[in-house]
């Protein structure tokens, strides 16, 4: 790529417009929902028809994973149709009826909530109340052909930014956008690579942490799976900004698709001259290299991820010096997560002021994410910042299933807290969530109802983090363990008197002392259950109960005899033979034998078994 | 006249990775990456024959293998199940699906079949949370998970 006009000329170059193109979501969740049969068969019988008008594609993820696989259709005239849940024989309609009979399959069409069906997702209620600036891409063009990209005005960014501006002007734009950290403590990210641009080397390295250690969350998968060529071109712009020629992404070796995905958009980018030497005939470098992680959270962690790609032990190191004068192979480095990179080819292309008038006063643009957990419509959604979690939960996430009641809402992983329903009205932005207890983190958003222990996910979370420690400071490897120690008692109803001061002190103790962000937010699942549910933890001390009915030491499983008809159902499945009784009367469990894992309660029709 | 020839298979495939990261800074975890593939594990010969050709200290190399989760000492089994304990699937009952594999394999987490067939492993997401609760056998992901699938899932292996 020699200049800008060449670049035009690639997305002006026009391409036969089939009379329709049919593409199928192929990210990790379509492909895990079977995804791939649908695309062969689909293939398959436009072959064997020898239709030679239709153009069949792959695409990234649209967002909405339970309605997987998905096949949307658009015709030459431009109307768009998204049928969900596909299977090959549906698939053999769509080609049968849609594409050679000319009638859509209305039967397959997506529907809104419940009511009518209609044509397509961007009709959608929970669409319309959506901001694509980072998910741009994701779900509209072929992740695997970089023309594709360009068409949608890729790498535009880039030859901007080389051909007209200064590596300052970069800065002070992005300065001016407010556009902040997405990968969870919102650091305004114009300022770092101030800082970066600032240093004085002849060697600097820009990173992306592709890492997504939440576990939870997949917003970056979606990024990577669906729009890779937005981080490259981003990664050079950084490049140019502060002055290196060598960018790294750190990915997880859980991601098989997104690497493959990255490695074929590296090759592409580089056949086109728009990774490699001299860019756009300037005098402007840059190459990307990908590195992957090994399963470790701690990785995730700026400096830890540092020492990974240096091929060690991936345990942090204490800060300063930053990363920004000191960081990969100690030179200068800047290190941004996906969701933050994608959005810079828009800011760059429509400017800051576009940017910053999205969003909340400090809190600028929108944020993606990964809603997950009890809830109707899982899947990513990116919303601009400021939007309530009601809205997020009832509009856009369809509500809680089988009329169950809201409980919390947990943002910030392991690092973060939960949101119960008395701040279902807080504007989502980062400072508001902060205030309350909990963080924005990288964006998984996991809901909870009624049947969930509030004890027993803190409990899972500092599972988590005892797990993931890397042992290099005891406040984390020990404290975070007697943490845990105090809340398996707790949870095995063997809590004591003065339990809930003992874990509230270590808490903030091992906040205060701990060396890296792992340690020092480790406690905050604890601390966010014990501000907000603190009546759940002392049930199960005083009252040895569990609410919810979910911690199992705590729980009996009873017949109620007014309900049982005496079918044996109930006795015939239990697997531990702890059901007895004679036909047409009242069973009973025997208590010393039931393994209390609820398919007696799972397998009654009459609802005549409960726990308590 | 020829260096290789009397390397079996394997350490020829390994001494390509070798030349492959000849010069690249922070060689020693794509090399261990590769070297996995190869062997499907890491024994202490494997992490020999690294440590000497990237002139690394045994225990280096060794305290690397030993500090991710991804590298195993062990070898696995020809089918690797891996049970998502992630946010997303563990508030939709992962747990239970766990107990429902290790009641149908007869083995615990970290073990493998005694005839080697299948393997298992809990996991920290695999990314598709929108479908939880989720298992991977080795690169096929299974959603929306309910005991009752379980052994129908094992049984086409
Ligand atoms: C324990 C721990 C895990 C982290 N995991 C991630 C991660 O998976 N992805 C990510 O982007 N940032 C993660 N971070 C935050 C990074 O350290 C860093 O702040 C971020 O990647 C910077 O990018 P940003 O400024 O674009 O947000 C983690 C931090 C800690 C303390
Ligand atoms: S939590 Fe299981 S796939 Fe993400």
């Amino acid at each position: 790529m020699k200049s800008l006009t060449e670049l035009k000329a690639i997305k002006q170059k026009v391409t036969e417009v089939p009379d329709y193109k049919i593409v199928v979501g192929m990210a990790t969740c379509g492909i895990a929902a079977g995804a791939n049969p649908v695309f062969k068969e689909l293939k398959r019988i436009a072959d064997e028809k020898k239709l030679s008008n239709v153009d069949i594609q792959i695409t990234g993820c649209i967002g909405i994973c339970r309605l997987e696989p998905i096949v949307e259709v658009y015709t030459a005239k431009g109307e768009r149709y998204t049928y969900v849940k596909v299977d090959a024989e549906k698939a053999q309609d769509i080609i049968q009826k849609h594409i050679i009979e000319g009638k859509p399959c209305t039967d397959y069409l997506i529907c809104d909530d419940g009511e009518a069906c209609i044509k397509n997702i961007q009709e959608t209620k929970s669409f319309k109340k959506q901001i694509r600036i980072a998910l741009r891409n994701c779900g509209n063009i072929n992740p695997e052909n970089i023309d594709e990209y360009i068409k949608n005005d890729g790498y535009f960014a880039l030859g901007k930014v080389l051909t007209e501006m200064k590596p300052a002007e970069v800065i002070q734009l992005l300065l001016d956008s407010g556009l902040r950290g997405r990968g969870g403590a919102g650091f305004p990210t114009g300022l770092k690579w101030k800082f970066a641009a600032a240093a004085q080397n002849e060697q600097k390295y820009v990173c992306c942490n592709a890492d997504e250690g939440d576990p939870g969350a997949f917003m970056d998968r979606s990024v990577l799976e669906g729009d890779p060529h937005s981080i490259l071109e981003a990664m050079a712009i950084a490049g140019y900004a502060i002055g290196s020629d060598q960018g790294f992404i750190y990915v997880r070796a859980e991601y098989p698709v997104a690497v493959k995905r990255l490695n074929l958009a590296i090759k592409q980018a580089k056949e086109y001259g728009l990774l490699g030497n001299n860019i756009f005939g300037t005098d402007f470098s840059f190459d990307i290299e990908l590195r992957l992680g090994a399963g470790a959270f701690v990785c995730g962690e700026e400096t830890a991820l540092m020492t990974s790609i240096e091929g060690k032990r991936g345990e942090p190191r204490p800060r300063p010096p930053f990363p920004a004068n000191k960081g990969l192979f100690g030179k200068p480095t800047i290190l941004n997560n996906v969701e933050t990179f994608a959005n810079i080819p828009v800011i760059i292309n429509k400017g800051a002021d576009w940017f910053n008038k999205i969003g909340t006063e400090k809190s600028k643009g929108t944020k993606v994410f990964a809603v997950g957990g009890k809830i109707n419509n899982t899947g990513l959604i990116e919303i601009p910042m400021g939007m309530t979690l009601r809205e997020v939960i009832y509009e856009i996430g369809g509500g809680i299933p089988n009329g169950k009641a809201f409980k919390a809402a947990q943002t910030g992983g392991p690092s973060g807290g939960c949101i119960p329903a008395e701040h279902l009205d807080v504007a989502i932005d980062y400072d508001n969530l902060i205030a309350i207890g909990s963080m924005m983190g990288s964006g998984g958003l996991i809901v909870m109802d009624e049947d969930n222990c509030m004890v027993d996910i803190a409990h899972f979370f500092l599972g988590f983090t005892v797990d993931e420690s890397c042992g290099k400071c005891p406040p984390c490897r020990i404290g975070t363990h007697r943490m845990l120690e105090m809340l398996e008692k707790i949870t095995a109803g063997k809590g004591e008197d003065k339990d809930i001061e003992k874990l509230e002190r270590l808490a903030y103790s091992i906040k205060e002392a701990a060396l890296c962000g792992l340690g020092q937010t480790a406690p905050n699942p604890v601390l966010s259950t014990l501000r907000y549910f603190k009546d759940e933890y002392k049930a199960h001390i005083y009252q040895k109960t569990c609410p919810a009915g979910v911690c199992k030491n705590l729980l009996s499983y009873n017949i109620d005899a007014e309900k049982c008809i005496g079918c044996g159902l109930c006795a015939r499945n239990c697997p531990a033979n702890a059901i007895t009784g004679v036909v047409k009367s009242p069973y009973t469990i025997d208590k010393d034998k039931c393994i209390k894992c609820g398919v007696c309660m799972e397998k009654c029709k009459f609802g005549a078994i409960y726990k308590k | 006249m020829c260096q290789n020839c009397n390397l079996d298979e394997n350490q020829k495939k390994l001494q390509e990775v070798f030349d492959k990261y000849k010069d690249t800074q922070g060689a020693l975890i794509p090399v261990l990456h590769e070297a996995q593939e190869i062997y499907g594990y890491l024994p202490l010969s494997v992490q020999e024959a690294v440590a000497d050709a990237l002139e690394i200290p045994l225990s280096e190399v060794y305290g690397v293998v030993t500090f991710y989760t991804h590298f195993s000492l062990y070898p696995k089994g020809k089918y690797k199940i891996q049970i998502c304990l992630g946010t997303a699937c563990y508030v939709k009952g992962a747990n239970n699906i766990l107990e429902e594999l290790k009641k149908q394999l007869g083995i615990d987490v970290g073990q493998s079949t005694k005839d080697g067939k299948f393997s298992l492993d809990a996991c920290r997401c695999v990314g598709a949370c929108g479908i939880a609760p989720v298992m991977m056998i080795n690169d096929d992901v299974y959603g929306s998970l309910a005991v009752s699938d379980v052994a129908d899932i094992l049984k086409k292996y």
